[in-house]
């Protein structure tokens, strides 16, 4: 395949960026998208250039760095992360657009690595439960009734990869929060702290600039683990369960 | 900080729960989201008192008698307990406090959206919003001027627009001026513009609000919901269209 590349460009946080454009040929249709762009920097480093900046560290699909804004769509075309989606999803011969998540809470760092250091902080705020440290207890002390736990699992393959924030219109990071909340709150473990996990999460989801929701649905969209929308109707209630507790 | 909750200590047996908090003071009324169910909530208001007004206007196919004693009844409900005009006075209290909460709110989280990404993308792409929920802020801008002009015209200035009907038994008798005023094309394109701009607002505020509130935790509740503000959008704006319709088209006359 042939292909032309518009690509952002920013030397670091303080310099100001600007898109680039380059062709690649003979990229293979099954090649990743990552594999791609390592293509295109050989190519780079072998005429001297600096090589395009970019996140990646599993590349199958589980750790949720390799976020790229392709063509306008977070991730690129199919429901998957960046590093899973495959070259045969684009035409020979097509322009594609690569750009860098933008969210002010997610600064650049250089060219399409943006800092997530939000997320860290919102998950050290509350996404966790406190458990006593000794032996392990035993695996079945705590019941859980079977449709909880499913929801628990289907919301706890969040990522954290941030494409719905890279995807809202008001770069807002309620389903994200929505998914860590949904998580824990559906488990016995998760309800001691349920209502200081909501305030103290959605207060640091605030503090860190991300903008509120207004239910577009952008974010459910744009996501690889296909969280659905209902999480933020949990964080909702959640929160205004705290609320109701006087929090 | 790392603070471990006194209680759970003494108590012992119990399991000690860390808190960590990194922004100070944190409070769940200071956040975003309960920014968001001020403006669900006075949204519901007013869709409450859109329902009613709907009903008051759809008496006006039961003619000009009628529709004039409604307004007037309107006026002396529960006199003599009530002031002439009490409940009217109630209602535009509560309402003018929903809509300075529902503006405040609206402009308040229209900035913070703003902030948050201040660099745009070359290319975005909408995969999954509907155009009415793209539409909520400019279409509440153009709720907000209409309503302006509509205050104006039949309540607070009462003015007809008809150059052939002026007049104090036109613009003093409710029928008489709806019937003079949406017999002016113009005018009846503008309320049918404002209703276009109610039903979009409807369409993704009922499902926005009872996301808010927390009501749609499953896949059913949120179809249902979603059905719900396509029934609403139809419901409300279409039943205020149908009166200006009429009159245009001189059913009502
Ligand atoms: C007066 C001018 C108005 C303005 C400027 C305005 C603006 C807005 C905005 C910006 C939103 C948030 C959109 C979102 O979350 O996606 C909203 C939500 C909403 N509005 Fe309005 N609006 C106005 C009037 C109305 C009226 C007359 C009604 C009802 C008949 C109404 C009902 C609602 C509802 C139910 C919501 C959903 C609340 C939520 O998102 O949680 N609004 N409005
Ligand atoms: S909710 Fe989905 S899009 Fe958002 S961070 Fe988690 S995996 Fe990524
Ligand atoms: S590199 Fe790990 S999810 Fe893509």
């Amino acid at each position: 395949m042939r292909l032309t590349l518009k690509i952002w460009r920013q030397p670091d946080a303080a310099t100001a960026g600007a898109m680039h454009t380059y062709d690649v040929d003979d990229i293979s249709s099954d090649m990743s998208f990552l594999e791609m762009l390592d293509v295109l920097n050989e190519q780079l480093n072998a005429k001297g250039e600096e090589p395009i900046a970019f996140d990646s560290d599993c590349r199958e699909g589980i750790c949720g760095m390799c976020g790229l804004m392709i063509n306008g769509e977070a991730h690129g075309p199919v429901t998957t992360t960046t590093c899973q989606l495959h070259m045969r999803s684009f035409t020979d011969g097509e322009t594609i657009t690569v750009e860098p998540w933008r969210a002010d809470a997610f600064p650049v760092i250089k060219d399409l690595v943006v800092d997530r250091g939000a997320f860290d902080r919102i998950i050290q705020s509350g996404g966790y439960i406190s458990v006593n440290t000794g032996a392990a207890p035993d695996a079945h002390a705590m019941p859980v009734p079977k449709d909880h736990a499913d929801r628990a699992f289907d919301v706890a393959t969040c990522i954290g990869c941030g494409a719905c924030v890279a995807a809202c219109p008001n770069g807002s990071a309620s389903l994200f929060v929505g998914a860590k909340i949904t998580h824990l709150g559906e488990l016995p473990q998760g309800q001691a702290e349920r209502d200081t996990r909501v305030v103290s999460m959605t207060a640091q989801h605030d503090h860190e600039g991300f903008g509120g929701c207004t239910n577009i649905g952008e974010c459910a969209a744009a996501c690889p683990k296909e969280i659905p929308l209902d999480v933020i109707s949990q964080l909702n209630r959640d929160l205004r369960t705290a609320l109701r507790h006087g929090h | 900080m790392l603070a471990v909750q006194e209680p759970a200590l003494a108590a012992g047996t119990v399991t000690c729960v860390a808190t960590t908090s990194l922004v100070k003071g944190a409070r769940a009324s200071r956040s975003t989201i309960a920014l968001k169910m001020m403006m669900a909530g006075s949204g519901l208001i007013f869709i409450g008192f859109v329902l009613l007004h709907m009903y008051g206007n759809l008496r006006a196919f039961w003619g000009h008698d009628d529709f004039d004693r409604y307004a007037e009844g309107l006026r002396t409900f529960g006199t003599p307990d009530l002031p002439y005009g009490g409940l009217l006075w109630i209602i535009r209290i509560v309402l003018i406090v929903s809509l300075v909460i529902h503006v405040w709110s609206a402009a308040t989280l229209w900035r913070r959206a703003k902030r948050a990404r201040t660099v745009k993308y070359q290319v975005k792409k909408n995969k999954a919003s509907t155009t009415s929920s793209r539409m909520m802020r400019w279409g509440g801008v153009t709720i907000l001027l209409f309503l302006i002009w509509h205050l104006l015209e039949f309540t607070i200035v009462k003015v007809s627009v008809n150059p052939d009907h002026q007049g104090a038994n036109v613009t003093q008798d409710p029928y008489n001026l709806i019937v003079a005023s949406f017999q002016v094309w113009w005018l009846t394109l503008i309320y049918l513009v404002a209703m276009a701009a109610l039903a979009m607002h409807l369409h993704h505020g009922v499902w926005s609000a009872s996301q808010t509130l927390g009501l749609t935790n499953s896949e059913r509740s949120r179809v249902f919901t979603k059905r719900l503000g396509i029934l609403a959008a139809v419901v409300i704006a279409g039943g205020f269209s149908l009166v200006p319709i009429f009159v245009l088209v001189g059913v009502i006359s």
